[in-house]
């Protein structure tokens, strides 16, 4: 488990992935995201505003290899559209696949999202879909050609952690491609039972950008994402429904 | 000549999208194409093309730019 993260051969030198938005300023942003020892970033894509220009974020972030999403896409058509703009604007195939169904829960359209996965794939993209935490469609999505499967933890920005553990264990133990949970991380404990639970990656970004010391927070997330990672490999022992004593039970003072 | 910018209707003197795009980065003061991509009628013309790609009436013109995001 401790071995590298492997994305459509790629190494990836850290197991978590980090986003890049709602930070304080900038210089909150680059410093949280170096202290979280990310390699990967994720980044929207946007029509450049009428009004005027945006920061420029990518400028910032040299070195980093980039994940550029179309969260906010409706329709498999605006997301494989906004993929291949994310491919001209940034010199990069890999392409976090966001097809939203609903603005309240900003769950994915599951069939829109696997058109889209077919068709990118067919036009050479790394595709890693976000998704829900249903195994089956897990698999759908890994058998079209999905690089790596990225389900939520619970709803993006929620902060609730891993709210379906039995499912995320399942699609892990099933899963022909890394499984990175994505969404809904709110703190440090939340990552590493994601990792315990056998993800081969965690992907995060209000849980450090919006917590009151986003670097602290990052460095936090690093650690929870290395300890989980190391005691999944190291198996942990049953739960028991009864005390064990852990001390020899033979040569007790006054037995 | 009328056209769809970012799907507000507009009225351009353009011969090329380049020229678009030189105007856009001229009003928004940027001074690289870095992060930027064009769609052309739903589809993206690489930076490249820019200067040979012809425009005309009605043409629906996406500019984009990567920000941050999640």
């Amino acid at each position: 488990m401790n071995d590298a993260l492997i994305i459509a051969g790629e190494h990836i030198p850290s197991r978590l992935l980090i986003g890049t938005a709602g930070y304080p300023n900038q210089k909150i942003m680059v410093d949280a995201i170096k202290a979280s020892g990310a390699a990967v970033v994720t980044l929207s894509i946007r029509r450049i505003s009428l009004q005027g220009h945006g920061s420029d974020t990518i400028g910032l972030l040299d070195g980093y290899r980039f994940l550029p999403n179309t969260a906010g896409c409706e329709t498999a058509r605006d997301a494989i559209l906004t993929a291949q703009l994310a491919r001209e604007a940034l010199g990069t195939n890999w392409i976090k696949l966001e097809v939203i169904g609903d603005r309240e829960t900003l769950y994915p359209d599951a069939s829109e999202l696997l058109e889209a996965t077919r068709v990118l794939v067919d036009d050479g993209f790394v595709v890693l879909p976000y998704c829900s935490d249903d195994p089956v469609l897990c698999q759908r999505l890994a058998d079209l050609g999905a690089a790596a499967v990225m389900p939520m933890g619970s709803m993006i920005g929620s902060g609730m952690g891993v709210a379906n553990p039995a499912n995320l264990e399942v699609i892990c133990r099933r899963a022909t491609v890394p499984v990175i949970v994505d969404a809904g991380i709110g703190t440090a404990s939340d990552a590493v039972i994601a990792m315990e639970l056998g993800a081969s990656g965690v992907l995060l970004n209000t849980a450090v950008a919006k917590a009151d010391d986003p670097v602290a927070m990052a460095h936090a997330m690093r650690l929870a994402v290395e300890s989980g990672s190391f005691a999944r490999a190291a198996g942990r022992i049953p739960r028991r429904g009864r005390a064990e004593a852990s001390s020899p039970q033979l040569g007790l003072v006054g037995s | 000549m009328r056209l769809h910018i970012n799907g507000q209707p507009r009225e351009a003197n353009a011969a090329t999208l380049n020229e678009i795009w030189e105007v856009e980065a001229r009003m928004k003061e940027i001074d690289s194409p870095r992060g930027f991509a064009i769609a052309l009628n739903g589809r993206v013309v690489p930076k490249n093309q820019w200067p040979d790609t012809p425009i005309s009436d009605g043409d629906q013109i996406e500019i984009i730019r990567a920000l941050s995001g999640g």
